[in-house]
């Protein structure tokens, strides 16, 4: 009976291993050759297509609300100067990796995962593997840096168009003065900062589609499998995104010294 | 050029499969322990049991899609169950597979789905891959339908499909699993007369897993039958349509008097009421199915030849007819 518990209380940890060593086994299929480019460009095109569009328009309303908080808060400190740099600084940090995230993992990432899992209930993935191809180096290792592509570009756009949000609402809405937002820009916000929003881009987008490509190719059970296994997919990865979120921005605090000045 | 003839002198010979005590569960389930036998390399067998055995079971782990718990599958000297995933990848290159539903790629249309296995694994130029790739699809009856994708076929036209992409690789060992589920019984006898034609043609080793009992009565060189998470009896096809043990029995001539029940086994009770019924007599032995050039395959067996080798007298009226025995309509 003590046994039976243990096991089914344990099990979260050997799911945790198990996808850890997928992690390095896609890590190991990086490096195989031949290369899958033709599959690697369909699943970027394929990844760009159904995420862009919704990361703009997630990215507009997200500049807006930061610039309407940050804004607010700003002038009760009596520093409306610095609005535009706070603003900057908030999305190019946080939220653009954040909203990419979101994007990556919900868009991208169940895309893949029920792609993958349909294969997979049809004996495909079966079949490829009795063909003597292996369906990490065909399949996942292709996906995994489409999405890291992918990703990093999100992070660009969103980056882009939360700013623009920000300084259209900010200027419009907000009363602010359009030569004080742009000029603050640069106050508190550094090269840095840019460096660590695409770093995170790109280890969400690593992560996302690792998630992703594991519950879809270990769904099982008919049809009903691959519902479950997107939506555990989608749910994994958004825990995890958050998580490595935190992790990496508490890193960049210690390691890069806030700007001065 | 050399090597060339090597290998075709090699593959005439097709592969033979040992598997030594291979046990397999899933959890606590234990699926069939201990099972042991031998596929001589050229020859036709299949595999029966009762549905939820573990035939389809068996078949993945002899490919290594599955790992066993315990036991070994010895194919060209390698362990399947054993070896290292790189060898794995290697060994597969002998096998072609048809699927229970053909397991096309679905993205892809049928030509590019016969095609895959020689764009990925040979150098031939497009060409070439198309002759094959034709060749195979006339074979399978498939002419014309190249363009179609496997969602708008018939479930027959996919299982051939799957067969021709099987064979593109000229394999050494052919496995299928239930190749006759969802067919209709005109197809399926075209499908057997198919096997029996490409192991005259080829001389691949044939396992087929199956519970259709007519195929399983006149295809096969040899048969064997899973039953209660073990392997009941596995031996010559005159061996087990001769034999009196009552699972075989009851199984190769679809009776309901017999250990196998509804759900997996009866209980002692219904075994006690049916202990006073006279068993129906052992239906005759028919005819091992020819090639459709009337040319005897090279593993086949002169009819009788095991009976007599082994003092078995078979059921009166055996080796006279090619349906003895068989279920109406075939």
């Amino acid at each position: 009976m003590s046994s039976i518990t243990a096991t089914k209380a344990l099990r979260p940890i050997g799911t945790a291993g198990k996808l850890f060593a997928f992690g390095l086994d896609v890590g190991r299929g990086l490096f195989r050759r031949p290369f899958q480019t033709r599959e690697f460009i369909q699943q970027a095109w394929f990844i760009a297509s159904v995420t862009i569009i919704p990361t703009a328009l997630v990215a507009i309303p997200f500049g807006a609300v930061i610039a309407l908080q940050v804004g607010g808060l700003i002038k009760q400190f009596g520093a409306q100067s610095f609005t535009g740099s706070a603003s900057v600084l908030a999305v190019v940090r946080e939220a653009g990796p954040i909203a990419t995230s979101l994007l990556i993992a919900g868009a991208g990432g169940s895309a893949i995962a029920a792609d993958l899992g349909a294969r997979k209930i049809r004996e495909e993935l079966d079949a490829m593997m009795v063909l003597g191809i292996d369906p990490i180096q065909r399949l996942v290792v292709p996906r995994v840096l489409a999405c890291m592509l992918v990703a990093v570009f999100l992070n660009g756009l969103v980056s882009v168009v939360g700013v623009t949000g920000g300084y259209v609402f900010n200027v419009v809405l907000q009363d602010g003065t359009p030569g004080a937002y742009l000029a603050s820009f640069t106050a508190l916000a550094q090269l840095p900062d840019l460096w660590q929003g695409m770093a995170k881009a790109l280890v969400f987008g690593l992560i996302a589609a690792i998630v992703a490509c594991y519950k879809g190719m270990n769904a099982g059970g008919g049809p009903k499998g691959v519902g479950d296994a997107v939506n555990e997919s989608v749910v994994i990865s958004f825990m995890l995104l958050f998580l490595v979120n935190f992790i990496m921005s508490a890193i960049y605090l210690q390691l890069v010294p806030p700007k001065t000045g | 050029m050399l090597l060339s003839a090597v290998q075709r002198e090699k593959s005439a010979m097709g592969v033979e499969i040992k598997v030594e005590h291979l046990t397999k569960s899933f959890g606590k389930q234990l699926i069939w322990g201990d099972v042991t036998l031998t596929i001589p390399p050229g020859e036709i067998c299949v595999m029966l049991g009762p549905s939820g055995t573990g035939k389809s079971v068996l078949l993945k782990t002899l490919i290594g899609l599955l790992k066993p718990d315990t036991g070994s599958i010895l194919i060209e000297g390698t362990d399947i169950a054993s070896c290292s995933e790189k060898d794995l990848y290697e060994i597969r290159k002998l096998f072609g597979v048809l699927f229970q539903d053909g397991a096309m790629f679905g993205s892809m249309n049928l030509y590019d789905n016969v095609a895959f296995p020689l764009r990925e694994h040979t150098k031939k130029s497009e060409s070439e891959i198309r002759n094959i790739v034709m060749e195979k699809m006339d074979l399978v009856g498939l002419v014309g339908s190249e363009t179609k994708l496997p969602g708008e076929i018939s479930g027959g036209m996919r299982k051939r499909a799957g067969l021709a992409r099987a064979l593109v690789l000229d394999p050494e060992i052919v496995l299928f699993d239930e190749p006759d589920s969802g067919l209709d019984p005109v197809r399926t006898a075209f499908l057997n007369q198919l096997i029996i034609d490409l192991n005259a043609q080829i001389d691949a080793t044939f396992l087929i897993v199956t519970h259709d009992v007519n195929t399983a009565r006149t295809v096969p060189d040899n048969i064997g039958l899973l039953y209660h998470k073990h392997l009941a009896m596995f031996g010559p096809r005159e061996m087990l349509l001769s034999s009196e043990e009552p699972v075989v029995r009851q199984f190769l001539n679809a009776q309901r008097v017999g250990p196998i029940g509804m759900s997996e086994e009866k209980d002692a009770d219904e075994l006690e009421a049916e202990k006073g019924q006279d068993l129906p007599p052992l239906p005759p032995i028919p005819m091992q199915q020819m090639p459709s050039n009337g040319i005897a395959r090279r593993s086949q067996q002169p009819p009788g030849e095991w009976c007599r080798a082994n003092g078995v007298s078979p059921p009166p009226g055996s080796f006279m007819s090619s349906n003895a025995g068989l279920a109406p309509g075939v």
